[in-house]
This record gives C-alpha cells, structure tokens and sequence, in this order.
C-alpha cells in the first residue's frame, strides 16, 4: 500500500514541479491578496466628511463645531452658507454628515429650553452612520458636560444639582478597538480556503478530462490511496500557505500573537483537512473543469461571506445560522481569532476543534466513496 | 468582419453552452442561490448582544440598571456570573460579547458622592461589533440617569432648571431607518454578476486549447474579432438574464427602495455585464490551462470585488495606496451606482464619473482582448 501511494504523491509532485508557474502562482498573489486585503478590511469610521452650516455664528456654536474636530472622527469639508448648500453637499456624496446650528442655539443653550442641534446623516452605508451618530451623540453629551460645569460655577452653585451612574467600558483583548486585529486572522483564514478548495477542486475533474483517469483506473491504485496521494500534497501547500500568510500577520500588520503555536497548527491542519475534503467533493463531482469551477464559485462565496468574516453570525435569520454549522471557515476563523488575541488553548475550543474534524472526516469520506462510484 | 461568420461562431458557442446542461444550470440558478444566502446572511444590524450580569449589590437600583440594558433590545442577558472571577471564563468561552459589573456599594456610593460607576467589559475580538456596543451600553446608562435624576429631584423636592443642554435631532436621509439590507444588497447584486460573469467566459478559449478544438477553430476563415464576439454574444444574453433576475429580487423581494430610473439601471447593467466578462475572456485568452485561467480569474474577481469595491468596507477609510489599487476594481463603479441608483435615485447626469469609468474601462479591455487573441497555435 506505502508503495503505491509513494508512487501517486511522486507523480503528484512531478506533475507540479512541470509546471514552471506553479511556485509563482502559489506564492506571489497570496502575498499581495494579503497585504492589499489586510488594509483594505476595515469598518473604521475617521475623518468623515463633514458640512457645516453654522447660523448663530456664536461662541458657543463655533465651540461645538470645534468638539467635533477634535475627536479626529470628522473632517470639515465643507463651511456651507444654506440649508441648499447642505443638502447639495449630501447629495453628491461631498458629505456624509452635515451640521446644522440654527440661529439662537446659545442664547436657547443659556436660558435652558435646550437648544436643537440638527444633525443630517447620509444612511446608504448603515454601518458607518450608526458609528457616526454613537459618536456625534458622545460629543454632544461631553458638549454639554463642559457647559453644565461652565453654567453651574458662573452662577457660584456648588452642591451638585443632580446625580448619575457612570459606565465604564473596558475592551479586553484589544483595548484599541483596531478592527485590524479583527480583519487580518480572518483575511488569513480566507485566503487559505481559497487557495486550498481552488487547487483540490480540480485535481480528480482534470485528469479525467484530460483523459489519465483512465490510465490511473487500469493501475492497481484503491480509491482511498487514490485520494490520499491527491490530499497530501496540497495538504502540505496550504500549511505553507497558512505559516505563510501569519508571519505576514504579524510581521507586517504587527498583530499580537498571545496564543500558542500548538494551538495554531493542530486549528490549521483540522481547517485544511475539512478545506481539501470539500474540494476533492466537488471534484469527483464535476464531469468537466469548468463545472468544477463553477461550483467551487458557486461554494466558496457563501462560505466566505457565512462565515463570520465581517457579517455577524449572531445577525443572520436562524436557518442560514445552521447553514453556517457546516461552513468549516466558520471555526477556524473562532479558532484563529482566539490564538491570535485571546490566548486561549485547546480546553476552550474544543468544540470548534472537533467540528473541522468531523467535517474534514465527512467530506474526505464522501469523496472516496464518489470516486469509487464513479470508477464503475 | 462577417455577419454570417460571427453568427455562425455565437451558434457554436450557443450549441456547446447548450450541452453542458449542468453549467448552464449553474450559470442560471447560481445568482439565485447566491441571492437568498447572502440577500439573507449579510446584515450588520447588531442587536441583542449577548450580556453577562455579574449583580453584586442586587438592589431595586441595580436590577433597573440591568432592565435598561435589556430594554429596546440592545442587550439579552446571556448568563447570571456569581462574581468578577466568572468574568474572565466566561470571555475565554465566548459565551457573552459584554460583562456588566455592578459595585457591592453601588447605591449607597451613588447618593453620598452624586456619582457611582459600573464596568462594562467587552471581548473586543470584533472591534466593530464592540463600538456599536458601548454606544448601546452608553445609551442604556443614559436612559438609567434619567430616571435617577428625576426620582432624586423629586425627593429633595427640586424643580430642575438645567441650563447647557442640546437637544439633537438626528436625521439620516437615504436610508431612514438605517436597515444594512439597504445599503449592502445592491452590493451583492454587484458581486454576484461580477462572479458569474468571470466564471462563464474565463474558460471559454482555454478549453479550446485543452480539448484539442483551437486547431479546427484556427483552420476556419473566422476571424479573431469574430472569434471574441461570438463567444461572447450568448454570456452576455445570460449575463443580462442574471442582472435581471438579481435587480428585480433585490427591487422586490429584499425590497430595497428603488428611486432612480430603469434606464440608468439597464445602461449601467449592460456595461458592467461587457466589462465583466471581457475581463473572464481575456484571461482565458491569455492562459491556456483551464486550471491556470481558473486560478487568475478567482483571483482577480472574487476577493477585489468584496473587499475593494466598497461593498462592505467603505473605501474612503482606506489607506492612499489601497484606494488607488481599486481605482482598477471596475466593480466599485458599478456598486456606487447601484447604491445611488436604488437609494438616492441618482439618474444618469449624477453619476456621469463612474459611467464613464466603466465606458473606458469596457472599451480598453475589449480592445486588449481582441488584439490578444491570435490565431497561431504556438
């Protein structure tokens, strides 16, 4: 059995040292897709454009106004002179926020009818205009925090004319908030599931298109050894590929490493297990190259984006919940995130562990017995 | 150029299209699939976040603290912690995103000194989701001091005159209610017909080379220019019949506010469609494995188009050199317009910058394209 499955992974490695590019095309886009993604993932909200229209033109408004500067989350772009000015400016996306103080703002601020500030947000992105509003409300709440002070001791009251709970949010694990800490494990969980599905989708489809399968079929080879000689190779490109991409992680984007290496490796090689499983299924169950990549499109988009890489397990209806329990990225990524950040080991993610396995097991399974069907 | 021929070649394509049942059923029934999972999956309304209580005083100020947080369903209590020592374990495990911590002494602190804190800690592994987070935690301390203030004023038999405050009045136009189906499913529509389109002309010549056909094809009188447009005539009829499928499930049955013009949408479309798929011939062009043209046109379509076009992550908080790589991810034109189109019912003149960005770019590759086919069989 060793021997002709020595045989399979030689003609394997031969078949891949051929082809001259193969080493390039393996190497050098992972790299850019890294760095170019590692940046581009991000739901920061800073320097938003902003419109101000500022009617009062008092000291109190332009204080406001320079509140919201301070921060670094706004950017002026854009001192407007009329209401027309300001919807013109959010129109044409100039803007996403506008500013508007109305005249009387301080004399209303002083006599204590609460002075309007309005407030326009452009919704088309969501994300950034819920950010943006918690953020807005948070200035104005220090806004008049200062001014609650400033009107109490000018009127040389000292007693504390109401009382309040403070909160006090402590982020644990990344006390920063850089949502790039967040982003890069996953674009490295990403690329790695790409790359793997996208070299194993085609290693059954393309011999049998190119008509070796039948050559493999007379040879004495089983369906298993079969699979196995196929697996292994890739196997050890997408561990390269996963050591690869987290030095870039953490050489290059300097995100903190707490966890242990063990830990690491025994995720990524139960990751890589469920990842090359899943392409040597579809496989064995196209008929032609382009079938294959169609379904690996047609796969590897949903997983992607079910995955919990930037959308919210937890916000999705509850049947595509399920769905995500057969997504083996979904894991990893929990795994990655944990080594990465947390420092967690394996007596906490155990469960995530086991599912890849048992997913990996399933669809490596599931191929062999395709494969051996389609033998008949 | 030679109408008889370029027919003849669609024919051909169409036939071979024709086939190959199970790709045409991919090519159709994908961006359906793909509609329902990610029309339904991607969402980043945050709500009901998963709290962990850890009540040390359990008063009757306490416990309205903690309804606060679950009013409006910002927070659902995940667990009930017996003390601060829980809180780590439960982080590690995942079981909560936040951990409220309320002081022995809260109540007491709260009316000799007027001020008293409590501790949110969250497992900021998903900044995101943590910033709207401690907007929700802000919200609900804030709901909780109202009604302290009122309750102590009242007590101490106080009318308040508070001076210095600001009502603000928070007004989000184009997407009122600030529904993420809104502003990201126009996107999918984007991704989804960039991916099909790649993946239905990206093998398109290099199986040819494979099988063994590109030496019949090269032996006929057609020419290179034929060869292109009839190969690309029958995508780009199933490539509209996507668009179609995608638009109208997004208009209707996602019921994304359409307020812009069907003409904008149908132009845009077409041109978006013509770019995406001389894109996929090019490269099938330009590699003669199916397996290597495969590789390239992933590559190229489908993380640019989720992480460069401004789908999800917005492009101006990228870094300069980064905004610059996507100037040459043609799917963000076709994303901002499809954003402006629905929501802000932008119509043709409003969005003159990125038509004409898709114009040149549809025209630069089909030229490429065109000149980079030869019929040589070395």
């Amino acid at each position: 059995m060793f021997e002709r499955l020595y045989v399979m992974l030689m003609k394997e490695f031969l078949e891949l040292r051929r082809d001259r590019w193969a080493l390039f095309r393996l190497v050098v886009p992972l790299l850019i897709q890294m760095v170019v993604f590692g940046y581009a993932a991000t739901f920061t909200v800073s320097h938003v454009a902003t419109a101000v229209l500022d009617l009062d033109q008092s000291q109190a408004s332009r204080e406001l106004v320079s509140h919201f500067v301070a921060t670094g989350r706004f950017d002026v772009v854009d001192v407007a002179g009329s209401q027309d000015r300001i919807t013109s400016d959010i129109d044409s996306g100039r803007a996403v926020v506008a500013v508007v103080i109305h005249a009387g703002f301080a004399r209303m601020l002083w006599n204590g009818q609460g002075a309007p500030l309005q407030v326009v947000v452009d919704g088309t992105n969501s994300n950034t205009a819920l950010i943006a509003l918690g953020y807005i409300s948070q200035i104005v709440t220090q806004f008049q925090a200062s001014n609650t002070i400033q009107s109490l001791s000018t009127r040389g009251g000292a007693a504390p004319l109401t009382i309040s709970i403070t909160l006090q949010p402590r982020p644990w694990f990344n006390e920063g908030l850089n949502d790039r800490w967040f982003f890069i494990p996953g674009v490295i969980g990403t690329l790695t599931l790409i790359q793997v599905v996208s070299l194993t989708a085609f290693a059954v489809v393309r011999e049998r298109e190119v008509g070796t399968l039948e050559q493999i079929m007379v040879s004495p080879i089983r369906p298993f050894e079969f699979i196995l000689g196929k697996t292994v190779p890739f196997f050890l490109i997408g561990l390269g590929d996963v050591a690869l991409v987290t030095a870039v992680g953490i050489l290059w984007f300097r995100i903190p490493f707490v966890g242990s290496p063990t830990t690491m490796l025994l995720g990524a090689t139960l990751f890589l297990l469920a990842a090359l499983g899943l392409g040597l299924l579809l496989s064995t169950l196209s008929r032609t190259q382009q079938q294959a990549f169609a379904l690996q499109f047609f796969l590897v988009n949903p997983l992607f984006i079910l995955s919990g890489f930037a959308f919210p397990i937890a916000a999705m209806p509850q049947a595509l919940q399920w769905f995500t329990l057969i997504n083996p990225l979904r894991y990893f990524l929990v795994v990655i995130r944990a080594v990465f950040l947390k420092g967690i080991g394996i007596a906490d993610l155990w469960p995530q562990l086991g599912a890849m396995a048992l997913l990996g097991l399933a669809m490596l399974t599931l191929s062999i017995l395709r494969f051996r069907n389609s033998l008949d | 150029m030679n109408l008889r021929r370029l027919l003849a070649m669609a024919f051909k394509e169409t036939l071979q299209i024709w086939r190959d049942p199970r790709s045409l059923a991919i090519a159709l029934l994908m961006p359906a699939m793909q509609m329902g999972l990610l029309g339904y999956g991607v969402s980043l309304d945050i709500k009901r976040v998963p709290l962990c209580v850890n009540d040390q005083e359990n008063s009757q100020l306490s416990r309205t603290l903690v309804q606060k947080f679950v009013a409006s369903d910002w927070f659902r209590i995940a667990e009930t912690l017996p003390d601060e020592r829980a809180v780590r374990g439960a982080m590690d495990r995942g079981a909560c995103a936040g951990a409220l911590t309320i002081p022995v002494n809260f109540s007491r602190t709260l009316t000799t000194t007027g001020t008293a804190s409590v501790q949110v800690v969250f497992d900021a592994t998903d900044a995101n989701t943590t910033d709207i987070a401690i907007g929700y935690a802000q919200g609900a301390v804030a709901l909780a001091n109202q009604d302290v203030a009122s309750q102590w004023l009242s007590g101490h038999g106080a009318t308040a005159v508070l001076t210095g405050t600001v009502d603000l009045e928070p007004r989000v136009w184009f997407n009122e209610g600030l529904d993420s189906r809104n502003f990201i499913i126009p996107g999918v529509v984007a991704i989804i017909l960039g991916l099909v389109g790649a993946q239905l002309t990206s093998l398109t010549v290099s199986r040819e080379w494979e099988r063994g056909t590109m030496e019949q094809l090269i032996s006929t009188p057609v020419a290179a220019l034929e060869v292109m447009l009839g190969k690309l005539i029958p995508y780009f009829l199933i490539g509209l019949f996507d668009a179609a499928f995608c638009l109208c499930t997004a208009a209707f049955w996602f019921q994304v506010p359409f307020r812009g013009g069907i003409g904008t949408l149908v132009l845009t479309t077409a041109l978006f469609t013509l770019v995406v798929l001389g894109i996929g011939y090019l490269v099938s062009v330009r590699i003669r494995s199916q397996l290597g043209a495969s590789q390239i046109a992933l590559m190229l379509t489908m993380l640019p188009i989720t992480l460069l076009s401004g789908y999800t992550f917005p492009l101006d908080q990228m870094p300069g050199p980064i905004r610059a790589v996507s100037l040459v991810v043609y799917a963000r034109y076709y994303v901002s317009i499809l954003r402006s189109v629905f929501l802000k019912g932008s119509g043709v003149g409003q969005l003159a910058l990125p038509i004409l960005a898709l114009v040149l770019y549809a025209g630069a590759i089909i030229w490429i394209a065109a000149r980079a086919f030869r019929k040589r069989l070395d």
